[in-house]
């Protein structure tokens, strides 16, 4: 690239941008959401209908549950977060991803491995049982390497920017990248029983144990999910609706507030518990104030269409950013509801807690990371639009209606179950029985079945879409008017 | 008084620590010296040398 000396502010000069790598990371996130959300589909209906758990163990629920999670969250929001943030970084810094390209094609591959021996262990038993933090020593250790050069990748990129100040986006992605490795470390501190074994212990025990596990796994939803995810918002979002955020002030607020009250929220997962209850009422009391951080970046997101709302009607790419904002709003709404001690009594370990989540990953991540996408694959493979917005369209309506019934399915199904546990009669027996409440689940969790097939036809068909988009094709179709150019090509000629 | 009786009365007063902290990101964010600064961050998407940008 044309080193230009660090003068700052500089005109439009060209910067030979790291594009490969996140081309990599595009398809990567592509191929391992089908695979995710496949994955879902498959237990979704093995818990309607037992019959389809194989004698074979390696398939069974409780092995694939963990496969299912770990794709979406690590494998189909990781590789998405990598591709946006190494994309993003290296235009507000105007350079190149510090390190060079066989320093980014090691974290690419890293990553991938990654990916693969963490699932390969989970069907075959290889387990530390901590919820999103399944894998076990000889795997954690390995991502920790992934993670660190990551990690130098990233901040090496921002020092040697060309661009005085630090845009609000990276602020996100860097906190999601710190925390993260924290987290991590903290939770996974495990010894191994042998050098070449699987198996190891986790040097927290009992409540300690359950406390660290939900630090870590809640500040995975706050740091991974959501801080990351709010840094691609804030690229993203002014990008495909070509207007700078609404207040770029309030996302300073945003930012400071976000990731101070997040790290305190996590003892809300465990109300009524041997966790003190001075801990219990910490968390729910943060988990409440962290409503209004949310609620103030939700604003800052939807209101950067202030004064051009006709996009929506005419761009289905941008549908699908501010939709995916609409969604983040409900559920961190939802959030702190569910995180007060007598909701939580009614909600926690019904399938309340199931449908919270997936209006959060389904609605809130997997629709911003689709509009990314949409946003992404046109300018990365050089094209002048994507082959079909009307496609792009269908898309957005059968993955939204496949949300919709997924999480009312769970919200009724949650609340019953709830209610029929703390039924008495009148002599103060229990009214049901729990294989009763499972009984009465089976018509939801057909319903949420289905939500969950429209969910992945609708990323077969983006599947496609792209597919035909990177090879160069444009579908003749009538163009929406007034819509505005996806893309005019010529990145980094 | 000493240093640790000092210590511990400021430690129980945190969350008045902590709403000045938040009161000064605030106070940082919103003074109206600083608006046209932070406006112009806001349009460093727009400055990556593509797109006509």
């Amino acid at each position: 690239m044309a080193q230009a000396a660090p003068g700052i502010s500089g005109g439009a000069e060209a910067v030979a941008y790291n594009d490969e790598v996140v081309r990599k990371f595009v398809i990567a996130a592509t191929f391992w959401g089908v695979v995710g959300f496949l994955v879902g589909v498959i237990i979704a209906l093995q818990l309607a209908y037992p019959v389809l758990n194989p004698p074979l163990e390696w398939f069974t629920f409780g092995r694939l549950r963990p496969v299912h999670t770990s794709a979406v969250i690590f494998a189909f929001g990781g590789n998405i977060l990598f591709a946006t943030s190494f994309y993003s970084v290296q235009r507000t810094c105007r350079t190149t991803l510090f390190g060079g390209p066989g320093v980014a094609n090691f974290i690419f591959w890293g990553y991938q491995a990654f990916i693969v021996l963490a699932a390969s262990g989970y069907v075959l038993g290889v387990t530390q049982s901590k919820e999103y933090a399944e894998p076990e020593w000889y795997v954690d250790l390995w991502l920790t390497v992934v993670w660190v050069v990551y990690l130098v990748v990233f901040a090496g990129t921002l020092m040697k920017r060309r661009e005085p100040h630090i845009y609000v986006s990276n602020w996100f992605f860097l906190s999601f990248i710190v925390t993260i490795a924290m987290l991590h470390l903290g939770n996974n501190a495990a010894v191994p029983v042998s050098f070449l074994g699987t198996k190891s212990y986790v040097v927290w025990a009992g409540v300690q144990d359950a406390m660290t596990q939900w630090w870590y796994a809640h500040n995975a939803v706050g740091f991974f999910l959501t801080a990351g995810f709010l840094g691609l918002m804030y690229y993203f979002i002014p990008k495909q609706a070509e207007r700078p955020i609404y207040s770029y002030r309030l996302s300073v607020v945003h930012f400071w507030t976000l990731i101070f009250l997040y790290i305190w929220a996590g003892p809300h997962h465990l109300h009524y518990t041997a966790l003190p209850d001075w801990a219990q009422t910490l968390g729910m009391t943060f988990s409440v104030m962290l409503w209004m951080p949310s609620w103030g970046g939700m604003i800052n997101g939807i209101m950067t269409l202030s004064g051009a709302w006709h996009k929506l009607r005419t761009d289905p790419v941008l549908r699908f950013m501010v939709a995916s904002v609409g969604f983040y709003g409900m559920s961190t709404f939802e959030g702190p509801v569910m995180s007060i001690k007598a909701v939580n009594s009614l909600s926690h370990y019904t399938d309340w807690t199931i449908g919270h989540v997936h209006s959060g990953a389904l609605g809130w991540v997997a629709l911003i990371s689709f509009g990314a996408l949409y946003f992404l694959v046109p300018r990365l493979w050089n094209r002048e639009r994507l082959y079909s917005l009307k496609l792009v369209s269908y898309h957005f309506w059968i993955s939204t209606v496949g949300i919709v019934l997924y999480i009312a399915a769970m919200w009724i199904s949650g609340i019953m179950q709830g209610l029929m546990w703390r039924s008495y009669d009148e002599l103060g027996f229990l009214q049901y029985s729990f294989i009763e409440t499972v009984e009465a689940m089976f018509p939801y969790y057909l319903i949420r079945s289905l939500g969950g097939i429209l969910f992945l036809l609708g990323s077969l068909i983006m599947v496609y879409n792209l597919w035909k988009t990177a090879k160069g094709e444009l579908r003749d179709e009538a163009v929406v008017t007034d819509a505005p150019r996806v893309a005019t090509a010529a990145a980094g000629e | 008084m000493d240093l640790e009786s000092i210590w511990q009365a400021a430690q129980s007063l945190w969350v008045v620590w902590l709403m000045i902290l938040f009161l000064g990101v605030v106070f940082w964010a919103f003074r109206p010296k600083n608006r046209k600064r932070f406006e112009d961050y806001g349009k460093i998407p727009f400055r990556d040398g593509e797109n006509g940008g």
